[in-house]
């Protein structure tokens, strides 16, 4: 390289995309730009984007968990890489290919490790936060000349993480205590295709959602002995489900009250359902196929976005009535929303337009837009102290 | 970035176009309309590399036990009992066929 350059970049270190900035990182998130394997990190308080940073892999469908200093990002791609990411830097720590098609992944309780959910080769990997270095490495069960497709993995209280096993229909409990002696417990027979799963806020229970048969699997992980139950079997029994083009995905699982909302497979409906008899109470028709139902953070309202072709609104639904407040025309390719810590904003990704929108929650107003390359999924810092997320 | 790579897809579409059947052929506008849809709606299951995902990879490895008129099929109508939506609400019988043949051929990454 030129060393008049070299000269360049050391004097204004901007240019290299390198200067730190020395804040706190509670207001930052990052938005994924998927078809540019980039993301960008915002600083929410400000509505601007602070880095951009390249050489992410192919993104889709990529998903992101916190450090608990909240300064890193762990990004999970599509193609079996792993990136951390240090936000005050605008940089990568680390990257490495640790498979070769992943879904997603999560943080443990004490923040030391790092979980991956891979389709390719089937099963879940478990790395040190600090240097990316294999901890453990669980295959999934053979299935065919494979092995199960992994899905839903969530962290639970105890160092614990669990997952679901696509083709095999299982639902595996990893503890990590001792990582140089992972202890796995299966439990088999759950329920056809789980496809998404998740852990209620307060780490007790995993659920996971089935694609072939109606109903979800339940496991209590305050008594695990008990084994996995099927919850919501009777629903939608007989009736003709509409294809599904979109999988709808259970993270971030609306509850409010005693009242979960999600969304309903192959049907135009959020499910209500009560969390102490796990019996559907309510059905509310909306829009399309949900994808995400999210609740603002204290629970008043949730926010829905929708599978092709019909992904180019947002509604909002009040929880105490159950009635839709307001239809937003968001724009097409509205892939993912996610909320301010404190619920005052929501901020929405459209894919085809190019941009992220900021809503107001209160009245449900923009209040202003960011461009992005194909914005995808939107995750801010406070999710390094949710369970499951 | 993605919409020069659609440009060029679609140049590459044109430039090739004769090796492909020409019966009922999309025109360039509804090509390019249909290898978004291939990236990103069909890429939500497959990926937007198409190198996989819940659904199977649709690299021209993998598709080759098939002919492009079994996936035109398996496209239009599905495949019940499994995630693999049917498209022919959204799809003619054409179009899919030509979304099978670009399959096969293989879309570069
Ligand atoms: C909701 C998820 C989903 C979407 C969206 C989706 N597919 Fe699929 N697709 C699948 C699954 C799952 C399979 C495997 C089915 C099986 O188990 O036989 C599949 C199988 C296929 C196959 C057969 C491949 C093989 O090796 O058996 C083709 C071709 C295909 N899909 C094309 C498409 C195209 C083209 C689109 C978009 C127009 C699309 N798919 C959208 C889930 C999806």
């Amino acid at each position: 390289m030129k060393s008049w350059i070299l000269a360049l970049l050391l004097l204004f270190p901007a240019l290299a995309g390198a200067d730190c900035q020395i804040r706190g990182t509670g207001d930052l998130g990052v938005i994924i730009e998927r078809a540019s394997g980039s993301l960008q990190v915002v600083d929410t308080s400000h509505h601007e984007a602070i880095f951009h940073v390249a050489g992410l892999g192919d993104l889709s469908h990529a998903s992101v968990v916190y450090s608990r200093d909240e300064r890193y990002a762990y990004v999970f791609g599509r193609d079996g890489g792993l990136t951390k990411v240090d936000l005050l830097c605008g940089r990568i720590v680390k990257r490495i290919l640790q498979g070769g098609n992943s879904i997603g992944g999560a943080i443990s309780q004490n923040g030391r490790l790092v979980a991956v959910s891979n389709y390719e080769p089937g099963g879940v990997k478990v790395f040190s936060t600090d240097d990316l270095s294999l901890v453990a490495d669980i295959p999934a069960t053979p299935f065919k000349d494979k092995h199960s497709k992994t899905v839903g993995l969530v962290d639970a209280p105890g160092e614990r993480f669990v997952f679901s096993l696509y083709d095999t229909g299982e639902i595996w409990l990893l503890e990590m205590k001792d990582p140089a002696h992972p202890k796995v417990t299966k439990f088999t027979g759950i329920g056809r295709l789980p496809y998404d799963g998740l852990i209620t806020p307060d780490g007790r229970y995993y659920i996971a959602g089935l694609f072939g048969e109606d109903g979800l699997a339940l496991l209590d992980l305050w008594q695990p002995e008990k084994g996995v139950r099927r919850i919501l079997d009777h629903y939608g029994k007989g009736e003709q489900k509409l294809p599904v083009y979109k999988m709808p995905h259970l993270e971030g699982w609306a509850i409010a009250g005693n009242r979960a909302f999600f969304p309903a497979v192959g049907r135009h409906e959020v499910l209500v359902m009560d969390m102490e008899s796990w019996k559907l109470v309510g059905r509310i028709p909306v829009h399309g196929q949900p994808v995400f139902v999210m609740a603002r953070p204290d629970g008043r309202q949730l926010w829905v976005n929708f599978a092709f072709p019909n992904n180019d609104k947002v509604q909002v639904i009040d929880s105490e009535n159950l009635k839709i407040i307001k239809t937003l025309d968001t724009g097409k390719g509205t892939l993912h929303m996610e909320f301010t810590p404190r619920g005052e904003e929501v901020w929405i990704s459209v894919r085809d337009r190019d941009q992220v929108q900021v809503y107001d929650t209160d009245n449900q107003t923009l209040k202003a837009t960011l461009p992005a390359k194909k914005p995808s999924g939107i995750f801010f810092t406070n999710r390094a102290h949710r369970t499951g997320l | 970035m993605a919409s020069i790579r659609l440009i060029l897809l679609s140049f590459l579409v044109l430039l090739t176009g004769p090796t492909l059947a020409s019966a009922g052929e999309p025109t360039p506008a509804r090509q390019a309309e249909l290898l978004y849809l291939l990236r990103h709606d069909c890429g939500s299951c497959h990926g937007m590399r198409l190198a996989g995902g819940l659904g199977p990879a649709l690299t021209p490895e993998q598709l080759r036990p098939y002919t492009s008129e079994q996936l035109g099929a398996t496209i239009m109508h599905g495949r019940p009992g499994t995630p693999m939506p049917p498209w022919r609400h959204f799809l003619t019988q054409d179009e899919a066929l030509w979304l099978a043949r670009r399959l096969k051929q293989g879309l570069g990454r």
